[in-house]
């Protein structure tokens, strides 16, 4: 017999097992007030999901006398000013289109999400813009690695895309749903090439280049140049290479300085450009700088000031332009923002109108149709010229070359494809 | 020549930032035995505050504040540099204090994580619209745009110049002066040998009566004061200035870091020593083979110190204790 069941200890042996009896009702009740709480937890939490989705549902049903387009754009980040300015574009399109009656009658609504000019933020963006906000079709990015990122979360959902600047050939490579309408790298490192080789102030054969070897537009248009620039009769003299972001360039300038160019190719953005151009002036580096459209900012003039006189880039157009198209836009645009439009403004007005345009003119407000009928683009007037899509869905469309003066760029050339 | 030179001049001046950054890591790591992974993010701090000081202190003497005519006067620049720090040493004490201390009996890896929270927060609190925004700014010129040296190499068509600039000249003397202080500090006075105790042994010397809170509290203010004297420094020499959270200041934090260990962590000459190296390797790779690889020369450093010389350069081999 164990001692627990011995008569002396019998008493505490009963308090032990009342004492252990309610202690077990306790917790018993215990769980069942937590399971009754838990319930009511997840009976809310069911309530407000189906009640969210049915609101979603309501919104899709509400959306079919609107359609909403979606956007991303790094609207803050290194280049803010890019997503800004194809922003406005974009919205002053929009206003235009809605003032005249809307697209077969309906509304156009933006949406808008800032990617901060990061890809991983570009793809989640994107992902939201086309499975949550079920957009009819994405306008952006400008900056071509973050197209690319884009790109495929389009092509996949079957949302067709107008990306209204990204340069690089690979972007709409991606698939039949991704379109742009500025002209590709290897144009435009071409435009560069023959303007450092016949421009009557530069008439460079030794040329050295500068480039950002994390951005592919700033590594597409290198090569581009680099070939043109030999098949030209020219030599490189210098390759070197930065990081986007980089404050540093006095070892790269420093080697360009040694090998004696006449003109450094530079394709990159403009906050780096800035950089690049004041420590090449403490240098003592004289000879033009040459780029891209990259460089199309009005930050750039308030970050380099007269370090970049005499140097150039090519660009989409020119706000100089006399054609009564240009002068047209410019004045809506003034008069909205009270700010002259750079290219990458006039670039996202392109990208939305042709969007328009083939929406107007497709069977349906279908993914496929929409594609088809930008597909069919031909001769559309658009600012930055007459936009004609090709079998790779790039429009092909002439360059200009603006000079930088004390800050301001000045229309100096136009080039056009096959020259 | 005159580009040999012109290299050895901005390896000298990047090489000085790379140091003061350094010292911070190197001090944290000499007394409490962890990489404070927050640090970089001090530096951020004190370049984007040199920034919003700055634009606020300039219309004060009727200058323009985006793009000044003429440098202010040098007292306001002073109080500026000065402002910076104490509130890089405040955020140092706070971050020690909040993050840092509860953890002190925690384990080695908790404190880890806890700084590579403290450094994400800090970059996301930093790109708020209502803090610094996440936009790039042009810092405004709060020196005079002089050369002190201009000499001429070479004639004719090749005639090229070494250039020394006024802002180079004054990293190299504000942080030697720096450096040397936290020296005499450090080895000449009673809160260095203090603290220099509580690095040996920090039970030992709580048993001798040395407030080590205090201690730690003090390494991690000057510390922070050092990478804000940086971040100063840095955003007046280049003065576009990337948003708080842009990749780059992690990898300036990164190449310090790398510093410190060259020259053998948790040993302040070390730091000094590692961040001349880092930054001397560094150019003179970009110049004379190629700049495409200019963080590779860092890191492969970093990896060739470590198989040859664990402990980094003046740092003293630990003996395992059995």
């Amino acid at each position: 017999m164990p001692t627990c069941f011995a008569t002396s200890d019998s008493e505490s042996c009963i308090s032990l097992a009342r004492d252990k009896a309610p202690n077990c009702l306790t917790k018993s009740t215990i769980s069942l007030r937590q399971f009754l709480r838990l319930s009511k937890v997840v009976g809310i939490l069911l309530l407000a999901v189906t009640s969210l989705m049915s609101l979603g549902c309501q919104s899709r049903v509400a959306s079919t006398d609107e359609i909403v387009i979606g956007h991303f754009g790094s609207i803050t980040g290194s280049e803010a000013t890019f997503g800004i300015s194809t922003d406005r574009g974009i919205q002053l399109a929009i206003e235009e289109v809605n003032a005249a009656g809307g697209v077969n009658g309906k509304k156009v609504r933006l949406i808008t999400y800032d990617d901060k000019g990061d890809p991983r933020e570009a793809g989640s963006a994107v992902t939201r813009l086309v499975t949550r906000d079920q957009v009819t079709a994405v306008l952006g990015e400008v900056a071509s690695g973050l197209s690319l990122a884009a790109a495929p979360i389009c092509q996949e959902n079957g949302v067709p895309m107008i990306s209204p600047s990204s340069t690089n050939p690979k972007v709409t490579q991606v698939g039949d749903m991704i379109y742009r309408v500025c002209f590709i790298d290897p144009f435009q490192g071409s435009v560069c090439a023959k303007f450092a080789r016949e421009n009557e102030k530069i008439k460079a054969t030794k040329a050295a280049i500068l480039c950002d070897q994390t951005a592919p537009y700033s590594v597409g248009l290198q090569e581009e140049f680099e070939k043109a620039f030999i098949a030209g009769g020219g030599t490189i003299v210098s390759k070197q290479a930065y990081q986007a972001g980089d404050q540093d360039f006095s070892a790269q300038l420093t080697s360009i300085r040694a090998s004696e160019p006449e003109v450094i190719f530079i394709p990159g953005y403009y906050t780096d450009v800035g950089n690049i151009a004041l420590q090449a002036k403490k240098l003592g580096l004289k000879v033009p700088m040459l780029g891209g459209d990259g460089w199309d900012s009005a930050k750039l003039g308030q970050i380099a000031g007269d370090a970049l006189n005499g140097c150039y880039y090519s660009n989409h157009y020119s706000h100089e332009d006399p054609s009564p198209r240009v002068q047209n836009f410019i004045k809506l645009y003034q008069g909205k923002y009270q700010e002259t439009p750079d290219g990458l403004a006039a670039l996202g007005y392109d990208a939305a109108r042709i969007l328009f345009s083939a929406m107007k003119t497709a069977p349906s407000l279908g993914g496929k149709d929409i594609a088809a009928e930008l597909a069919k683009t031909t001769g559309f007037e658009g600012v930055t010229g007459v936009i004609s899509m090709d079998a790779n869905r790039n429009p092909v469309k002439p360059a200009v070359i603006l000079e930088m003066k004390d800050g301001t760029p000045r229309y100096v050339a136009t080039i056009a494809p096959g020259e | 020549m005159a580009d040999f030179l012109q290299t050895l001049m901005t390896a000298l001046a990047i090489g000085s930032l790379y140091a003061l950054i350094a010292l911070g890591y190197t001090m944290v790591y000499g007394v409490l035995k962890f990489i404070n992974f927050a640090h970089s993010d001090i530096v951020v701090l004190g370049a984007w505050l040199s920034y919003s000081f700055a634009i606020r202190a300039l219309p004060l003497v009727g200058l323009d504040a985006h793009n000044p005519a003429t440098p202010p006067p040098i007292w306001m620049t002073a109080g500026i540099f000065v402002a910076v720090l104490a509130l890089c040493s405040l955020a140092g004490f706070l971050i020690e204090r909040l993050a840092y201390r509860p953890l002190r009996r925690a384990p080695r890896l908790n404190v880890l994580i806890t700084a590579i929270g403290v450094s994400l927060l800090l970059q996301n609190v930093g790109q708020l619209d209502f803090v610094f925004g996440a936009s790039p700014q042009k810092m405004p010129a709060l020196l005079p745009n002089w050369e002190l040296l201009r000499i001429p190499f070479g004639q004719g068509e090749s005639i090229r110049y070494v250039v020394l600039p006024l802002i180079d000249c004054i990293i190299f003397a504000v942080s030697g002066l720096l450096m040397l202080a936290l020296e005499l500090l450090i080895f000449r006075s009673k809160f260095g040998t203090a603290l220099r105790a509580v690095s040996f042994n920090t039970d030992f010397a709580a048993l001798m009566g040395i407030p080590v809170d205090r201690a730690i509290s003090l390494t991690f203010m000057l510390g922070s004061a050092l990478a804000g004297a940086a971040g100063f420094l840095y955003v007046l020499k280049f003065p576009s200035m990337n948003q708080p959270a842009h990749s780059v200041w992690v990898l300036l934090g990164l190449k310090a870091f790398v510093a410190a260990v060259v020259g053998g962590i948790g040993n302040v000459r070390g730091a000094v020593l590692g961040g001349f190296i880092i930054a001397f390797v560094e150019q003179f790779g970009a110049y004379y083979i190629s700049s495409n690889y200019r963080d590779v020369y860092v890191f492969s450093l970093l990896i060739l110190i470590l198989l040859i010389k664990p402990t980094g350069l003046l740092g003293s081999p630990v003996r395992e204790k059995v």
